[in-house]
């Protein structure tokens, strides 16, 4: 077998990420373009940022959509982590499979679906609706893809760490905080920043829930981009991608630096010396 | 909650509260919606906040409860028969989510091929490459697609350019559009589990084969595809289970011919005001969507017993 990269592979890789990225990237450039026509270059202007920071109603929406975001992510991190742990650690309980079904169905089920139920709840709960109500429904299909991420760190968790903790009078609440929670970390923070982004994204379960007052960026870009294409619209979404990837990225090497610490304390705790 | 009551004996009361307080949440928050969805699809539409008949009137006690049961008709469902409008869409929304999810495979199984015969330094740089889009607004994704397929978009441009052209073609608001739209933005979901495979295949199968005089692209047919079966159905069913019920994609870049279900729901709930009817469109979309959900439950469960 020959080892290294045949050009069979590189070309698909090379044609599969341009296929990936291509799109974006020309989206980005186009925030960029002087002319109004966003397919026609006009010359590098940075005034359609300068536009949106004028735009109150835009404004507003960010803003909306970052608190939603922000809240939703944080609660749904609590009770993600918890489902996560309540999978692997449980084990059988009454209602298990239930419970299993329901951290795994939200995932696949179409968000028309999911929105609509939601919103006939809160009708038929007689609740106002708002931010409070698209806060819920964020929190409630983000709470699924934490407890997915978060238990998949868990499972190749050394639970004999913990064992021993608890084994020497470590109360389980103590060990879970001291122990369990800074090894599942990463996982953790994934979660966070899954769930931060999916409400951040999200326009069709926000367009159920929601109510007078509460708009958030997906629904105003939504409603712009029915209209047509504008280049207004490709710098709010330059904004977005660039947040979003810098975020990923700073995430990712947060905990690969971690990971590397961890390792060197394992090893300082357990070594041969 | 007679649900919660534990089996083991000596459950803490800590450990019935880490249980009872999600659970509690994706009951109230989850299921119990899909029971309202129901009893709404049976109920009549009405010109009165909120827009349906009979509403439960607690205060009227079981009377009044009974009352409302007797209103309930299957009228909705029947007229969902009776207008194509809806079984089009239902069969059109499954028609072009396996086409998607066709193409998908098509152009991610080089993608993931690739990345799992790359060197092994390079793997987590790809895989962060391939993930990243995914944390992108799904939203802008398929907004980027407007300017590039519009019929003075880009790709027109450069093709009319080329000369490969002599008039734009007509993508945009076409089920072409809604195919590259899907493919598009759900290949990161079909890329993920068939990298994995293909990543745990045991190379010295393929050494074996190549010593025994077998050709690549025969060893490829006889090894590596069949062991990769399970990766390809895994992403296989995360595309089409959720394009099945997508909205997003076929409003913007399809056209009004483009029939596909969530768009269907959507106009009836937000256009004509008609909850009974949508929620009875909502009902059945997830009978039809029980299915390969259960497939996809059992296939997923079916690898975890493997690899342990």
């Amino acid at each position: 077998m020959r080892s290294g990269p045949t050009w069979f592979n590189v070309t698909s890789l090379v044609l599969g990420f341009t296929f990936l990225y291509l799109p974006i990237v020309i989206l980005v450039i186009f925030s960029f373009n002087e002319s109004r026509l966003v397919t026609v270059w006009g010359g590098f202007s940075t005034k359609w940022y300068v536009e949106l920071f004028k735009n109150k109603q835009l404004l507003d929406a960010a803003w909306v959509t970052l608190k939603v975001a922000f809240l939703s992510a944080s609660i749904a991190t609590v009770l993600g982590t918890m489902a996560a742990l309540v999978l692997v650690r449980s084990g059988r309980f009454a209602g298990r499979s239930l419970f299993s079904g329901m951290i795994f169905a939200p995932l696949v089920m179409p968000e028309v679906i999911l929105g609509l139920s939601l919103l006939l709840l809160f009708v038929a709960m007689d609740q106002a609706r708002g931010f409070w109500t698209v806060m819920i429904a964020h929190t409630t299909f983000a709470m699924c893809y934490v407890a997915v991420v978060v238990q998949s760190r868990l499972v190749g968790f050394d639970k004999s760490i913990e064992e021993a903790a608890e084994d020497l009078g470590c109360p389980p609440v103590r060990s879970f905080f001291l122990i369990t929670l800074p090894i599942i970390f990463p996982g953790v923070l994934a979660g966070w920043m899954l769930a931060f982004t999916l409400s951040l994204d999200d326009l069709v379960i926000a367009s159920f829930t929601t109510g007078p007052g509460a708009t958030t960026l997906p629904m105003k870009i939504y409603s712009q981009v029915r209209l047509g294409v504008t280049p207004e619209i490709n710098a709010i979404c330059t904004i977005l991608v660039v947040l979003v990837t810098f975020g990923v990225i700073a995430a990712s090497l947060a905990s690969k630096r971690q990971e590397v610490l961890r390792a060197q304390d394992e090893r300082a705790a357990f070594g041969p010396n | 909650m007679s649900q919660q009551k534990p089996q083991a004996p000596k459950r803490s009361l800590g450990s019935k509260a880490l249980i009872a307080v999600p659970f509690l949440w994706l009951v109230i928050f989850f299921l119990a919606p899909f029971f309202i969805v129901f009893k709404i699809s049976l109920s009549e539409v009405a010109v009165a906040i909120p827009p349906y008949l009979p509403t439960f009137d607690l205060a009227e006690g079981w009377a009044g409860f009974v009352e409302a049961f007797s209103v309930f008709s299957i009228e909705n469902y029947i007229w969902l028969t009776e207008d194509d409008l809806y079984w089009k869409s239902y069969l059109s929304s499954a028609k072009i989510a396996l086409i998607s999810t066709f193409i998908t495979l098509l152009v991610g199984y080089p993608i993931a091929y690739g990345m799992a015969r790359s060197p092994k330094e390079w793997r987590p740089t790809l895989l962060m490459l391939v993930i990243l889009p995914f944390w992108t607004s799904f939203l802008i994704r398929v907004y980027a697609w407007i300017g590039i397929l519009k019929n003075e978009g880009l790709l027109n441009q450069l093709l009319l350019a080329l000369g490969v052209i002599d008039e734009p073609l007509v993508i945009m608001n076409t089920n072409l559009a809604v195919y590259i739209g899907i493919v598009y933005s759900y290949l990161p979901f079909l890329v993920l589990p068939l990298y994995a495979s293909l990543e745990k295949l045991d190379m010295s199968l393929l050494e074996a084969a190549e010593d025994l005089g077998c050709p690549p692209w025969k060893a490829f047919w006889k090894i590596t595809l069949p062991l990769s079966i399970p990766g390809v159905v895994a992403g296989c069913f995360l595309v089409f289970i959720p394009a099945v019920g997508e909205f997003v994609i076929p409003d913007l870049l399809g056209g009004s011919n483009t029939l596909m279900i969530g768009k269907t729901l959507w106009v009836e709930f937000f256009s004509n005001r008609d909850w009974p009817v949508s929620s009875a469109v909502a009902v059945i979309l997830l009978l039809i969507l029980v299915v390969p959900i259960v497939l996809f439950q059992n296939h997923q469960q079916k690898l975890a017993e493997m690899q342990s």
